[in-house]
């Protein structure tokens, strides 16, 4: 029992994590259907925008660990949504009316571009960052195994809600959201009145990337070492979770994105940790056998 | 009119370096140090100011350019496949009678025969992916799991059963396609993307079996010693082992080491040109007329009494059947293999191979494994910016030629500029 909550509350946390990444790939889905390969090496950036901007703040002269990590939470948000912004202008306006896999094989360019570039640029080992939570709550105490739950795995879920929360205001409250789903919906339609669809999907990326950035600073955090190549598996499993959960769905990525997590860690935890991969993959397949259009998704229509 | 293009130009520059410099800022202004005790940062702010610098000149150069030259005027890459249809054939004629006596030219030595070798394998990989991706549109992002199926049906067949290079061969390419029916059969009723993104995640199912399952592959070590192929059981070593005979004993010649790179050259070209001449001919049978039809619409397929799951298994059948004997022809050149051979860049790599080929063109696959695997192979040298430079490469080629540099056939209707699709 005791060992379940545990795995309960790592699975959540890393669920959290891969929630976030997964809602930037559903949104550039839904709105221009195209997997966006780039966006886990997103994800990486951000790892890295953060351990580097958290370190220039404490070379700066911040003294609090707290202060610092909001001043890295908050430049490492916007130098990556610039990251974001500039995939975009680059590898994929330009191929709007291209043809279906010219934009895809152009994402995979671009990851493996930004893969090689933060290799090259920050070297190819990994990089340490000593905990600087420290601490928890003992939830429950067992005779030989007692349930915690530290600092830095409340942090990193109530920045997930917190996140979610604006984020689904942003989506069903402001011009800017609504301006997003008309897109989403029907482009031309939406450009015919007037809306600048060219900007809503830069600022789709844009946020997608912010969100990127936050999950980056989380692991950082979380697991305190990070690579270059980290991009590549969770952007996978992230998108998995975007599937997992109906793509074009943004409560649906979420609930992915959790699903994901809690799969792995209770697979590791209770059957083999080698093999945590295969059982994501192997618990999608069979999703999208019995409900092809994931958890939330809407059905897709076919119009001949 | 100048002034205002020059204005122009110049705040495009401006502001391109802006994005630059705060791009460059965190990455390559900053280096993450490891020491002993801690992390520590080192700066390098002059590779930020030249990346602004370039990033800033190059926009200014484009945004001129782009204004002297009107839009419909820059210069493209004319569609000569569709303009000369007969010299198509003729060119793939003449490559291939190349390709025939390119070990005998007297400037190719041994390294050279290698790299075509290794082009050769990417060649016949890409050919085998043109079927599911290029013929029956079926988007397949773990190719290189049917690859790594023959390579390790063969390596296994041969260390552990002593089973010759030529008896596994077939083996090999029955086992791919038998795992591309396994895959293919459940997860083929899904479309498009949602395709895609299960043969991804097979690939990485594959090679991390192959990689844990200790007791069968040996893991992350890999299979080594796996034997060469022979020539009607003549070897191709220096002495020949009891009751065999050497390659060079028999005809008569003086050992040499070439001998056995030729002979793979020639093995790989002759099972790349059997996957090309197997491709054109089924082409023109029922079964790759159903293909290109089920590529343009499923649903006319479906009303023309066509079983869209049957097409698609046997073009993913098909096409896992030649990677698997492509593996296996790997598996055998290298004499060694790892999980570490067969990770998701390598699909990448294929998929692009037949995407920037111009899906569906035989001869554009030839064209886009000498850019990607070829060009790369001649700058070892700068290993470290191999891979930048293939991403980047991907890039360019789709924004300036984004069906292809050989597109087979043309679109049939194209909205106009700026409509989105």
């Amino acid at each position: 029992m005791e060992y379940f909550l545990q795995q309960l509350i790592n699975g959540l946390t890393l669920g959290a994590i891969y929630g976030l990444i997964a809602i930037g790939y559903t949104m550039v889905y839904g709105i221009i259907r195209m997997i966006n390969f780039a966006h886990g090496e997103i994800y990486m950036l951000g790892a890295f925008i953060s351990l580097i901007a958290f370190l220039v703040s404490t070379l700066l002269g911040g003294t609090s660990v707290a202060l610092g990590l909001l001043a890295a939470l908050v430049s490492t948000m916007v130098l990556t949504a610039l990251y974001g912004w500039a995939v975009e202008r680059v590898a994929y306006r330009p191929l709007r009316n291209a043809p279906k896999l010219a934009p895809l094989i152009s994402a995979i360019g671009m990851s493996i571009v930004l893969q090689n570039f933060s290799q090259l640029t920050q070297g190819a080992r990994v990089k340490p960052l000593p905990p600087l939570f420290k601490g928890g709550i003992e939830l429950m105490h067992g005779e030989t195994f007692s349930v915690n739950l530290s600092y830095l795995q409340m942090t990193i879920m109530a920045l997930t809600v917190v996140l979610m929360m604006v984020f689904t205001w942003v989506i069903t409250r402001t011009s800017l959201g609504r301006a997003q789903r008309a897109t989403e919906q029907d482009m031309k339609m939406a450009a015919l009145l007037g809306v600048n669809t060219d900007r809503i999907i830069s600022a789709t990326f844009v946020m997608g990337a912010t969100l990127a950035s936050v999950a980056g600073l989380m692991v950082t955090l979380y697991y305190g070492v990070i690579d270059f190549y980290i991009g590549f598996l969770a952007g996978i499993k992230a998108f998995t979770a975007a599937v997992l959960g109906g793509i074009g769905s943004l409560p649906g990525a979420m609930l992915g994105g959790l699903l994901i997590g809690l799969i792995e860690a209770f697979w590791s935890g209770y059957f083999s940790i080698e093999y945590k991969d295969v059982a994501a993959f192997s618990i999608l397949v069979l999703v999208l056998l019995f409900r092809p259009t994931g958890l939330l998704g809407r059905p897709e229509v076919e119009k001949i | 009119m100048a002034g205002a293009a020059l204005k122009a130009a110049l705040k495009d520059g401006i502001l391109g370096a802006v994005v630059a410099a705060a791009l460059a800022l965190p990455m390559l202004g900053f280096r993450l140090v490891d020491s002993a005790s801690a992390l520590t940062l080192a700066t390098r702010f002059d590779w930020v100011a030249w990346a602004a610098a370039i990033v800033g000149l190059g926009r200014f150069a484009l945004c001129l350019l782009r204004q002297s030259v009107p839009a419909d005027r820059v210069p493209m890459m004319p569609d000569l496949g569709a303009r000369f249809p007969k010299a198509r054939l003729m060119v793939g004629w003449a490559l291939a009678g190349f390709a025939l006596v390119l070990p005998f030219l007297p400037f190719a030595d041994r390294s050279l025969v290698d790299k075509a070798t290794m082009v050769l394998i990417y060649v016949m990989l890409g050919w085998g992916l043109n079927i599911v991706v290029g013929l029956a549109g079926l988007l397949d992002l773990g190719f290189v799991a049917f690859y790594a199926v023959g390579a390790y049906s063969y390596a296994l067949l041969a260390t552990k059963l002593d089973l010759s290079f030529w008896l596994c061969l077939p083996m090999a390419g029955l086992f791919a396609a038998s795992f591309g029916i396994l895959l293919g059969f459940p997860v083929l009723r899904l479309r498009g993307d949602y395709l895609a993104i299960v043969t991804l995640g097979f690939g990485e199912i594959i090679r991390v079996i192959l990689q844990n399952w200790v007791d069968f592959t040996n893991g992350p070590n890999g299979i080594s010693g796996i034997p060469r192929p022979t020539l009607f059981g003549l070897q191709f070593t220096a002495n020949a082992p009891e009751g065999k005979t050497t390659f060079a004993d028999y005809f008569g010649l003086d050992f040499s080491g070439e001998h056995r790179v030729i002979f793979l050259y020639f093995v790989i070209l002759a099972l790349a040109l059997l996957t090309n001449l197997f491709t054109l001919r089924i082409r023109r049978l029922p079964i790759g007329r159903a293909w290109e039809a089920l590529r343009e619409d499923e649903i006319a397929c479906r009303s023309l009494g066509l079983n869209p799951t049957m097409i698609k298994l046997s073009a993913f059948a098909t096409g896992a059947m030649f990677a698997g004997f492509a593996g296996s022809f790997f598996a055998t050149r290298q004499g060694f293999i790892s999980p570490e051979s067969f990770t998701f860049i390598e699909s990448a790599v294929i998929l692009a191979i037949v995407v920037l080929g111009g899906m569906g063109s035989q001869i554009g696959v030839v064209l886009a494994a000498l850019l990607l695997v070829g060009l790369p192979e001649w700058f070892r040298e700068l290993q470290q910016y191999r891979m930048l430079a293939f991403g980047g490469t991907m890039v360019l080629i789709m924004l300036w030629k984004p069906s292809g540099l050989l597109s087979h056939r043309a679109p049939t209707i194209r909205l106009g500029k700026g409509a989105p699709s």
